[in-house]
């Protein structure tokens, strides 16, 4: 029964997923045309909106082209690694409290385990491998170029996003996502809810800046720096293929958008909504729509950072990770642990 | 205890299953007219000039080697703050300590200049 | 059959499968593949016996870290054409067919004669022994001076590192 549960969870936010990244796309284009004073796509469909369907029914349309020189094998694994990985990582994250369905009460998350946060680092450090076998496996040298770039600049920032997750952890006590965000619906003083950006402010910076790098995103694309590097990675890509490296960035970037909320806005709770008396289910699915309110604003702001800001030269940015961000979050620790010793 | 891992399975096991189709279905119903042109690397319409797997900067293999030392200074990290509101002064100090030596390492690194990328 | 036991059957079937693939593919990419296929049914089995910590940290430190490492390293030297790095029969297989076979024996020996009586389960059969909270208790209380000791030994290996990757300094 727990398992037919979980079937229908899984089965629910991985369709959520995937349609919530086509959305993006189809949002991203949108807002860089206003962004740029154009108007976008705006010829399918009511005001565009039908755009994300012709996308993929064009992608799925197409042929599959692979280099002679390529290795079929791991030309074909690498999208469907990284694909997997995508949309594997929300498991663990909450995306409401509890809920009574049927009788039943269902807890908001797919799979409530003891290591949360770090299962989330395992996928993201396994996570290099698909960009990095699409570089090599192409046998281009645009390609393996962007792979190498790329998986270099996720390891150099896994790091600073495994440092900035630290403070979270001490200061919740605990790796379970759900706990983390029961930790922040208390309140300091009376008024201001305990969510942990005003906790751990540099912690919530380090991390928004390793969930970019991790993500792929401007100021750090570096892997498939148009100008360049021509496609990056997934230069020799075609169709479908393609389109799993395109979703599967923007999965994680849903996923990431996720994370930043539930570690530190405060995930699904709604500050002082306890006072107003509503009745249990208007509560949750209140809360899943704080959810999901939290995870679009981080998302809209991804999207703005991408078309306001120049990209990094890839010395600066392996400047940044190493030589910026790593003391930064190693302090952050040192910090909140002093600070932590002195409260008690 | 593995029960509560189940749903990860199942769930890799549908993304996987997901993958998959989308990876193979333009093999099925996309057309195939390959031709030399088509299947040759992308070089800016150049004919492709030998082989992409040349021998690259040792850079990438250093910042790798890096990596894997802090990442398992990272890995010690997590346990310790876990506990950390348990082991009070003493935990403090212990990686206190512990960091204080691995920062040794990392001001060596970088005046030997091995993270800058020139 | 328990949950645990079913587990345990595929995982290691999938783990031993893929180490011999790691040994008898040619190209070394697809072998280091297979290597962190074999790493996640590792993982599998640590989460079969509630080592949950353990499990993980099997996928950040050697799938996430060190094999990112190996697969650098392989497209590093560019070994080109790998049919060319075959060895024929030479006197390394045969000594190496010989140890492995003397092993074997040595195992099934053990195993068949009982020479070594494993005590019955020392271990405490609770749930909690391998969940990151008590690892950390006991980690920087009992166990403090190896812990200290791991710093010193990863500082040796960021000398190392810096050595062997920049000669000419």
């Amino acid at each position: 029964m727990d398992l037919i549960e979980a079937f229908f969870k899984i089965v629910i936010v991985i369709g959520a997923l995937i349609t919530g990244a086509a959305v993006m796309v189809f949002l991203e284009r949108k807002i860089s045309a206003y962004i740029q004073n154009r108007i976008g796509p705006n010829r399918v469909g009511p005001r565009g909106w039908l755009q994300p369907i012709v996308d993929v029914v064009k992608l799925v349309m197409k042929e599959d082209i692979v280099p002679k020189s390529a290795n079929r094998f791991i030309h074909d694994l690498a999208p469907i690694l990284s694909i997997s990985i995508a949309l594997c990582t929300f498991a663990v994250i909450p995306f409401g409290n509890t809920i009574e369905l049927f009788g039943r009460t269902v807890k908001l998350m797919i799979a409530d385990v003891n290591i949360g946060m770090l299962y989330i680092l395992a996928l993201t450090s396994v996570g290099v491998y698909g960009i990095t076998l699409a570089g090599w496996s192409s046998n281009s040298k645009y390609s393996l170029l962007g792979g190498l770039r790329s998986s270099a600049q996720l390891i150099s920032y896994e790091l600073s996003m495994g440092l900035s997750i630290i403070g979270v952890i001490m200061v919740a006590g605990t790796l379970r996502l759900d706990q983390v965000v029961v930790h922040q619906t208390r309140y300091l003083w009376g008024w201001l809810p305990a969510w942990n950006i005003f906790l751990q402010p540099v912690g919530f910076i380090t991390f928004m800046v390793a969930s970019f790098a991790e993500t792929n995103r401007l100021p750090f694309d570096l892997p498939e720096a148009e100008p360049e590097l021509v496609g990056g990675y997934h230069t020799e890509y075609s169709g479908m293929k393609f389109g799993l490296f395109f979703l599967s960035e923007y999965a994680n970037m849903i996923t990431s958008s996720a994370l930043i909320t539930t570690l530190f806005l405060g995930g699904w709770s709604i500050p002082f909504a306890e006072n107003l008396a509503l009745s249990p289910l208007t509560m949750s699915l209140l809360q899943v729509g704080s959810f999901v309110v939290k995870v679009f604003v981080v998302l809209m702001f991804y999207i703005v950072v991408r078309w306001t800001i120049p990209r990094f030269r890839y010395d600066q940015l392996m400047n940044l990770g190493w030589k910026v961000m790593l003391p930064l979050a190693i302090a952050n620790i040192l910090l909140t642990g002093g600070l932590l010793l002195a409260l008690n | 205890m593995l029960r509560n891992y189940l749903p990860i399975i199942m769930m890799m096991a549908v993304a996987a299953l997901f993958g998959v189709v989308m990876g193979k279905i333009n093999e099925f119903i996309g057309p195939k007219r390959p031709s030399e042109e088509k299947q040759s690397t992308y070089e800016s319409g150049m004919e492709p000039i030998r082989t992409a797997r040349e021998r690259f900067s040792v850079k990438f293999y250093m910042v790798a080697m890096l990596f894997i030392v802090f990442d398992i200074e990272v890995v010690f990290l997590y346990p310790w703050a876990v506990s950390y509101k348990h082991l009070g002064v003493a935990g403090f100090a212990t990686m206190f300590v512990f960091i204080a030596i691995l920062l040794i390492g990392y001001f060596y690194v970088w005046k030997k200049g091995a993270l800058e990328w020139d | 059959m328990t949950l645990e036991s079913i587990l345990f059957y595929i995982l290691s079937a999938v783990a031993i499968a893929s180490a011999l693939l790691v040994v008898t593919r040619r190209s070394p990419v697809i072998s280091a593949l297979y290597l962190i296929l074999n790493f996640f049914c590792l993982a599998g089995l640590y989460l079969t016996l509630h080592a949950q910590f353990i499990a993980v940290i099997q996928i950040i430190v050697y799938a996430g870290a060190i094999m990112v490492l190996f697969v650098f390293v392989i497209m590093l030297l560019n070994l080109g054409d790998e049919r060319k790095l075959s060895e024929g029969m030479s006197y390394k297989k045969v000594i190496a067919v010989g140890l492995a076979a003397a092993l074997l024996t040595e195992l099934i020996y053990i195993i068949e004669t009982s020479w070594i009586v494993l005590p019955a389960s020392t271990v405490s059969q609770g749930t909690d022994i391998g969940t990151v909270e008590y690892i950390g208790l006991q980690l920087f209380t009992g166990y403090l001076f190896p812990f200290e000791v791991t710093s010193i030994l990863l500082l040796v290996a960021i000398v190392g590192a810096i050595v062997l990757a920049k000669r000419k300094y």
